[in-house]
């Protein structure tokens, strides 16, 4: 489908500078994200990395089947809408096809984690040279706040109402430590945005990302610590609290491996 | 140029692919039909085209997914319970409309079952197969030569209607070595531009999905589905047929099964017995409209299926009760001899050979 153009609505009188701006790469439409979610925010900072690096038109995103499902009513770049869990494997193919092109999957941890976990680590494997937007939220935010194999120790979801029980169900996968391991991997890192010094690191990462898929390094993979105050049952203020008090307990944040420095985790020869 | 070889089904369709102007082939070992995957992870490289061996089924037409939505020529093959596992991806590419050719060499199943041929994928294939409301195209080769010429027609067929295309050939097809002629072949045109490309600033951005969140939107792209599947049942339906002239008896079978039914025909006429043939070649669409008129002139019909009995639901509605339509069936890799079958004719319309 050819989707329609943003409206731009001029608000600006002509005699103020505009010092903030939406990205060019991101559609003036209203966003269905719930209010203080952070898809909205990540999706902003990828377009913005798409307009510095002047890349709107080699860009071709895939999006998920989750709550970011509708990436590309907001990304104003080709994009394709993959199957729940197989972004990485739509990916695999446009990036063989278009070795020029920049490629990257924006995914949720239930589709990256769960159901696509083969599909993401075999394209690590591979070493496809794509970026992986990990939007780590340790729920299933769009089928309403389900149990995710990042769900935290003791975290009450709809599935796990009396708190994750690592007994039964293990513990969060560490999706960024798990994929360094894998030689195909080149950049991989995690993120926060519940603060501005997070959000500028992001888009730092991001940046860097593109740099390293245009020099072919492998994949790189952002796990982004986003939230989800809807089914946390939360406000958005005291989701920003949880992460800094529990989700960076489990999943630390800071770069786990970058493409001149090997792993950082165990792998086979450091072990 | 013609150019033939004396080769296996799978390698012909194989060699095929490349003429056809295949760009990407994303495949996971499956018998019988993992020389698909072999042959072209040998030829592939050599044209600067893209194969790929994927981690399951379940990526490869995912991957299919991807490199059709780019615009690409894209295919992938498997066996029955491969191709089980592919089928939300095949919903999804019908959803999206991604023109794409993908194999089914069919097995005996269910379940692992066996590796010998069956035709028990006949409904998967025919009726979606995958959740919701669609058609595939389905071709259903019965020689090594057709192994290589629905490949052609598959791809075409499949940009003309932008609509995924399946080739339902069984084990035997796949297997058997025959002669095969490759003809001069020109890519058609087809027209891409909704593809994934990257967007310039000259057009708006492309979209693949098949998500229609709104019901009203959803109902009309089901009915602008429905319409072109509508379309290629006027247009796409081929059969041979083989001594309908004079049959007061017919035969209807389609891939491995027709070629043994014929044989089996050949039995029946040196007994006397006017029996005739018709093999689909498209089983969707399907020739309904001439099994209805041959229903005005047979006395009977009998479908030979390697199955227990699915080709022959979709022949009865076609003949709207007009005439008895029998089914005869071996499954689990077992195959019919033409003996076997005639036998059979014989059973169903003993009248006539009481006569
Ligand atoms: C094959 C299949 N199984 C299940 C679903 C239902 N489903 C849709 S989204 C989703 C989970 C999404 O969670 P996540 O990936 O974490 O994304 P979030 O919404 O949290 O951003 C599930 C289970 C589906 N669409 N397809
Ligand atoms: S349900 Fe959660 S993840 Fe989905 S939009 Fe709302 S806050 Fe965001
Ligand atoms: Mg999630």
């Amino acid at each position: 489908m050819q989707t329609d153009e943003p409206v731009t609505h001029a608000c600006v009188p002509d005699d103020y500078d505009v010092a903030y701006h939406r990205p060019a790469a991101l559609m003036d439409v209203n966003m269905h994200y719930c209010p203080g979610c952070a898809h909205s925010l990540v999706h902003k900072l990828l377009m913005e990395v798409v307009d510095e690096l002047g890349i709107q038109d080699q860009t071709i995103g895939v999006a998920p089947v989750g709550c970011s499902v509708f990436a590309y009513e907001y990304m104003n770049i080709d994009m394709q809408e993959a199957a729940h869990g197989r972004a990485c494997a739509v990916a695999t193919a446009i990036k063989r096809l278009m070795p020029d092109k920049f490629v990257f999957t924006y995914q949720g941890d239930g589709d990256l984690a769960a159901i696509g976990i083969a599909e993401t680590l075999h394209a690590i494997n591979r070493g496809e040279n794509i970026l992986i937007v990990f939007m780590n939220n340790a729920v299933y935010g769009m089928t309403s706040g389900q149990m995710a194999p990042t769900t935290l120790p003791g975290m009450k979801t709809t599935t796990s109402p009396f708190g994750r029980d690592t007994k039964f169900y293990g513990a969060p996968m560490k999706i960024a430590e798990l994929v360094a391991q894998l030689p195909g991997s080149s950049y991989v890192t995690r993120q926060v945005v519940n603060s501005p010094h997070g959000v500028r690191k992001t888009k730092q990462a991001l940046l860097k990302a593109f740099d390293w898929q245009k020099q072919n390094a492998g994949t790189c993979l952002i796990e982004i610590i986003g939230n989800c105050p809807s089914n946390w049952r939360m406000t958005p203020l005291e989701a920003s609290r949880f992460i800094d008090e529990e989700m960076v307990k489990s999943f630390p944040v800071g770069d786990i491996k970058t493409p001149d420095q090997p792993s950082l985790a165990p792998t086979p020869e450091n072990l | 140029m013609n150019v033939t070889k004396l080769m296996k089904g799978n390698e012909a369709l194989a060699e095929a692919a490349i003429r056809a102007g295949c760009d990407a082939y994303f495949g996971y070992p499956i018998t019988p039909q993992s020389e698909v995957l072999e042959y072209l992870a040998r030829e592939m490289p050599r044209h600067n085209r893209i194969v790929l061996q994927a981690e399951s089924e379940v990526a490869s037409i995912n991957m299919v997914y991807g490199a059709a939505g780019a615009g690409f020529r894209a295919m992938t093959s498997s066996s029955s319970p491969g191709f089980s596992l592919m089928q939300e991806g095949i919903s999804y590419l019908a959803g999206a409309e991604l023109p794409c050719l993908l194999v089914n060499v069919n097995r005996a199943g269910p379940g692992l079952g066996t590796i010998q041929p069956g035709q028990g994928d006949y409904f998967q294939a025919t009726k979606g197969g995958g959740h919701g409301d669609y058609r595939l195209i389905v071709l259903a080769p019965a020689s090594v030569q057709e192994m290589a010429d629905h490949v052609f027609l598959g791809f075409d067929l499949a940009d003309q209607y932008r609509n995924p295309v399946v080739i339902l050939s069984d084990g035997a097809i796949g297997q058997m070595m025959e002669k095969v002629t490759f003809k001069p072949y020109q890519k058609p045109t087809a027209d891409k531009s909704w593809a994934t490309t990257g967007k310039p600033a000259s057009r708006k951005r492309n979209a693949i999905s098949s998500l229609f969140i709104q019901p009203e939107r959803m109902e009309q792209h089901n009915l602008k589905l429905t319409e072109k599947f509508n379309r290629i049942r006027e247009s796409e339906i081929r059969f041979e047929e083989v001594n309908t002239n004079d049959a007061d008896y017919l035969l209807v079978a389609y891939g491995l099964s027709a070629r043994i039914a014929q044989k089996a025909m050949d039995l029946a006429r040196a007994k006397g017995l006017r029996v005739g043939l018709l093999r689909p070649i498209t089983l969707f669409p399907f020739p309904e409209k001439r099994l209805r008129e041959l229903a005005t002139q047979v006395q009977g019909m009998l479908t030979v299926e390697l199955n227990s009995g699915q080709m022959v639901e979709d022949v009865r509605l076609a003949v709207e009760g007009r005439v008895p339509v029998a089914h005869y069936g071996r499954m689990g890799g077992m195959i019919f001899t033409p003996e076997e079958i005639e036998r059979q004719l014989e059973t169903f319309f003993e009248k006539a050979y009481a006569n």
